[in-house]
């Protein structure tokens, strides 16, 4: 899988190949890969930008300990992109500071 | 035993925000400080605490007791800048006033009650408010149809605990003052004009000593010819992931933190020497903080811990002096955070000169659980 990344995968002819959507772009993967896995493996390694200084920050631990992996997936805000698993037509973007909460009485503040 | 040489002119037991908020006020004044704390394993109220500075309510069976809270609320800026500049870190601290959220009238009419009788006792200095539920919308948007009310009072606000905490350590260590970590203290023989400590295998000798050693105060205090008899009371908490600032006043339920989390807690639980969390109480905190706030259904919670507060009897702080040994200090509260300014900038210079402009110390002694005093 030509990528650019500095990782690079093992020979694992067993897996089916999976595409997902990153900001719109699509990003082949294996099925079984972390959401997290698939991307790096695609070079993405921006994955969100901090809720109080706004610094670039990528995945870190890859097993749901430091949160550094935050994106949006499938509509829903900060999810651990280590913990999810790749599916066929994910749709991914970046996790762009603190999320919202919306309120039933009008948008988020 | 190994003898440490250097010079102590006190020996503080406890390096939590009681021990160094008082540790730091004694290095302000130039004395020669030393902070014994223990290791990781112990009950460490100061990691797990809420982070409110805190007025409202306090004091309400004891005026004294809200005058001295108040009076730190009023210096805290002072402490927070003099920390700030010492750590080079933030303490995030904010005191736009602070709402105590009531689910039911019959609650808020309640503490109205006891508010307005504690402004009687305090010749009339008690700003609180009582808000309804629409008064209290205007000032809260996200608040849900099942709030009441709340009563608001203008001196609260709330701080980041560990910057605190970490402010005053570094604070402290850059006048000189020294921290023996590890072990605390086990054991503390009086002499003639010192006191000897015992820590880790090794023997101190300090002029004085401070107990600031929270639920370990029990303990020690009668070592030196005090009596501090404290118990644990158990808060869980609850934080969210970040999320975009919706709440611009902390509640005494829950409050938004600097960089965006809901930290939600005010569980109360005599459950001994057990700081573990536990499903219900942890689904209860949540399921009130989702009545309060709605739009919390959706946040995240993504970690829960349990802390003890360190309770004497009736609630209040205790500071003592002991008569049997001259020398030996008492110093314990449940309002680490809140009474941090009062500690380092009134109570270290009341224990290091013997003098205060304030009238009311003295009503703080452990003497008025003595049962003699009350027949």
């Amino acid at each position: 899988m030509p990528s650019g990344s500095i990782f690079a995968r093992l020979p694992e002819p067993d897996r089916r190949p999976v595409t997902l959507f990153f900001e719109g772009e699509p990003v082949g993967a294996l099925q079984g890969d972390s959401v997290a896995a698939a991307l790096l493996a695609a070079g993405k390694l921006t994955f969100r930008a901090t809720p109080v200084g706004g610094a670039p920050r990528g995945p870190y631990c890859m097993m749901g300990v430091c949160f550094e992996c935050l994106l949006e997936i499938d509509g829903v805000a900060n999810r651990q992109g280590c913990m999810v698993q790749a599916a066929d037509g994910m749709r991914v973007s970046r996790m762009l500071g603190a999320r919202g909460l919306a309120d039933s009485n009008g948008p988020a503040r | 035993m190994a003898r440490d040489e250097a010079e102590i002119d006190f020996a503080v037991a406890g390096g939590g925000l009681v021990g160094m908020a008082v540790a730091y006020g004694l290095a302000r004044l130039g004395r020669k400080v030393t902070v014994f704390d223990e290791g990781d394993l112990a009950y460490r109220a100061s990691r797990g605490n809420f982070g409110l500075v805190w007025a409202q309510g306090k004091g309400v069976d004891m005026p004294n007791y809200a005058r001295w809270t108040r009076l730190s609320a009023s210096l805290w800026p002072e402490l927070a800048e003099d920390l700030s500049r010492a750590s080079g870190v933030g303490l995030e601290l904010r005191q736009p006033g602070g709402f105590d959220i009531c689910l039911s009238e019959e609650e808020l009419q309640g503490r109205t009650a006891r508010f307005e009788g504690l402004r009687d006792a305090l010749g009339g200095d008690y700003p609180f408010e009582t808000l309804g539920h629409n008064a209290l919308r205007r000032m809260l948007p996200a608040i849900g149809p099942k709030v009441a009310g709340a009563t608001f009072f203008p001196e609260d606000g709330h701080v980041n605990p560990l910057y605190l905490l970490r402010g005053l350590v570094q604070a402290f260590q850059a006048l000189g003052g020294r921290i023996v970590n590890g072990t605390g203290i086990e054991r503390i023989l009086p002499e003639a004009e010192a006191f000897r400590l015992e820590s880790g295998g090794r023997v101190f000798e300090a002029g004085r000593v401070v107990l600031a050693a929270g639920l370990g105060n029990a303990k020690l205090a009668p070592m030196v010819g005090l009596n501090a008899p404290v118990k644990p009371n158990r808060g869980q908490v609850l934080i969210t992931e970040r999320v975009q600032p919706f709440l611009d006043h902390p509640t005494a339920q829950i409050r938004q933190v600097g960089e965006g989390a809901v930290q939600i807690g005010d569980s109360k639980e005599d459950v001994g020497l057990d700081d573990t969390t536990s499903p219900e109480v942890v689904g209860a905190i949540a399921k009130r903080a989702t009545r309060i706030f709605p739009i919390l259904e959706q946040a995240r919670v993504v970690r829960s811990w349990g802390a003890l507060r360190v309770m004497s009897p009736d609630g209040h702080p205790i500071y003592d002096r002991s008569t049997a040994h001259p020398g030996a200090y008492l110093v314990t509260c449940h309002s680490g955070v809140t009474l941090a300014a009062s500690h380092a900038l009134r109570l270290a210079p009341w224990i290091a000169t013997g003098e205060t402009d304030l009238p009311y110390m003295e009503a703080f002694s452990a003497k008025r659980f003595d049962l003699r005093s009350v027949a």
